[in-house]
């Protein structure tokens, strides 16, 4: 365990250490930033059905920035390794594979999770400000950050594995951006093939990130999506596993 | 400390090591010669359980490098080729990091880091960045990691290369002194370095054992095992006859353009014919401006060893 919590204090650390974690913060909060402005001064000139959070948390501009943020994060975490041979001094100590795995995985989700807390900051803010709060409950705030932890855990654990395939952080990068757009639009096909039978869009529905959204964002909180994320991102982990292991393969 | 058995490894069909078969006992240094992709490296990172053999099998403490792998690496302390480092990390961080990773207890960690960068002359950096150090110091870097979980076994790859002379001694001594307490096998260019420092040697050649021996006894086997130069003046004398008639000269090189002759000598292995020159000399008049023994260094060896199949 000791073992496990150095590597991910290191892995924590090294995201502040170069200049590609305050590129994402701050592009992140920039465009956060400006959703959020935005949705407040829409709903200013009319009448609408949904709160300031769900606004939030369901705009096209939160969905840009959402999924482009994956790949910046996971890229380096393998690749960076591998390039500069440093993956020779961490695999000969006794560490096991999968701690280097966890660590990484867990390293990019604490990263992930700090990225979000400054957006707790806009609620109080609204609060302060506006003198009501931003949703109906406590449970649609709560709904909203699993369903960020849960998307997220999902997306980081594809670029983890995106980025143990390669030694190069712009194909890592690339590859994990595909992957995660393309499971996007698929929860978005639903919307655009009509003519296809309810049954396919049903099922693709149950993959639509969008959707999931929706309902946890208003404090509704679906088992299904839990079910789905956790099992998908252990599958994805256990895929890096074994990708990681493969260079112990006897060939 | 380590057993070699039958450890073959090719890469995608090209045998990089064939074969290799030895055993380094506790308490040796083992020093490690063989041209550039000869299976240094190979053979190295193998049995730091970096990457799997293609056959055969080795033990580091009686554990297999590929089975019990973990156990393997908990008494080894590995300094990769070039010493790949993390660059955004300071050096008393870094190296508190890797003892962590090697399980030094938490309690001894400030003591064990105090203590290698004390011993690898570190001190002075030990608040910069790695980024920022320049290769010898990088070096002894990667020697301090090696040392810090205070390992049976140390497999040093290259520890000497790119360092300025007065660091190589440094490096050497502190090699020589750690052969105290560790087992040692290192790998390096520099023969000198070898002789000096080492018990044992092997001498790899395209991925096999081409010798296997302390380097006293490889400098007795090859054909040149030392020679005499002598500079003289012979006048009209035809010096190379006279001296062939010396017993135990096998070979006269003449070389010289002017009055003064450069005579190079080989000699039976154990054979003094200085003695012997001298009196010849004398006898004939020669003026002698020079007249020394060279002795056969592993230089010769290595050359001799690895160059016996390209000639």
């Amino acid at each position: 365990m000791r073992k496990f919590y150095a590597l991910l204090s290191r892995e924590v650390r090294g995201y502040f250490h170069s200049p590609i974690a305050y590129i994402v913060l701050i592009f992140f909060l920039i465009v956060s930033g400006i959703d959020f402005y935005f949705q407040i001064s829409f709903m200013n000139q009319r009448q609408v059905q949904y709160t300031v959070q769900e606004a939030f948390f369901n705009s096209v501009f939160f969905w840009f920035a959402f999924v482009l943020i994956f790949p910046l994060i996971t890229m380096r975490l393998f690749a960076e390794e591998f390039k500069l041979g440093t993956i020779e001094p961490l695999t000969t100590v006794p560490v096991r594979d999968w701690q280097v795995v966890l660590a990484k995985f867990f390293g990019a989700l604490v990263f992930y999770v700090i990225l979000w807390i400054p957006t707790l900051l806009y609620f109080a803010i609204f609060l302060k400000v506006a003198n009501e709060p931003a949703a109906h409950s406590a449970g649609a705030y709560a709904g909203s950050y699993l369903m960020l932890l849960l998307l997220g855990m999902f997306y980081l654990s594809i670029g983890c594995l995106t980025s143990v395939l390669t030694r190069n952080q712009i194909i890592a990068a690339v590859i994990s951006f595909c992957a995660i757009t393309l499971l996007f639009f698929l929860g978005l096909v639903q919307f655009i093939l009509l003519d296809v039978s309810s049954e396919t869009r049903d099922l693709l529905g149950y993959f639509s990130a969008i959707e999931h959204m929706g309902t946890f964002s208003r404090g509704v909180i679906d088992t299904r999506p839990i079910i789905l994320y956790v099992s998908m991102t252990i599958v994805m982990l256990v895929l890096t596993h074994h990708a990681f292991q493969s260079r112990k393969w006897r060939l | 400390m380590i057993k070699v058995e039958n450890l073959t490894k090719r890469y995608a069909g090209q045998p990089a090591i064939r074969d290799l078969n030895f055993e380094v006992s506790r308490g040796e240094i083992m020093g490690f010669l063989g041209p550039n992709g000869a299976g240094k490296t190979t053979t190295m990172r193998i049995l730091a359980s970096f990457m799997p053999p293609t056959s055969g099998r080795a033990t580091i403490a009686g554990f297999d490098v590929f089975e019990q792998s973990l156990q393997a690496r908990a008494h080894l302390g590995y300094m990769p080729e070039n010493v790949p480092l993390y660059s955004d990390m300071r050096v008393t961080e870094y190296l508190r990091y890797r003892a962590a990773l090697k399980g030094v207890q938490h309690r001894r960690i400030t003591e064990r880091v105090g203590d290698v960068k004390e011993l690898c002359g570190l001190k002075s950096v030990e608040n910069k960045l790695i980024g920022a150090l320049s290769k010898g110091y990088r070096q002894r870097v990667g020697l301090a990691d090696a040392l810090l979980a205070e390992p049976d076994l140390l497999i040093l790859d290259e520890p000497t290369i790119g360092l300025d002379p007065n660091q190589i001694r440094q490096v050497r001594e502190l090699i020589k002194n750690l052969g105290e307490q560790h087992t040692i096998l290192l790998s390096t260019h520099i023969l000198p370095e070898v002789e000096m420092t080492c018990s044992r040697v092997i001498i790899i050649h395209k991925g096999r054992i081409e010798a296997c021996d302390t380097p006293g006894n490889l400098l007795g086997k090859i054909r040149q095992a030392g020679g005499v130069i002598l500079e003289a003046k012979v006048g009209m004398d035809n010096g190379a006859d006279e001296l062939k008639k010396i017993s135990g000269v096998r070979e006269v090189i003449t070389d010289g353009e002017d009055d003064w002759k450069r005579f190079s000598l080989r000699v039976e292995s154990g054979v003094d014919v200085r003695e012997e020159i001298f009196r010849l000399a004398t006898e004939r008049h020669w003026a002698v401006r020079e007249l020394t023994q060279r002795r056969a260094t592993l230089e010769d060896v290595f050359v001799e060893i690895t160059h016996s199949d390209q000639a």
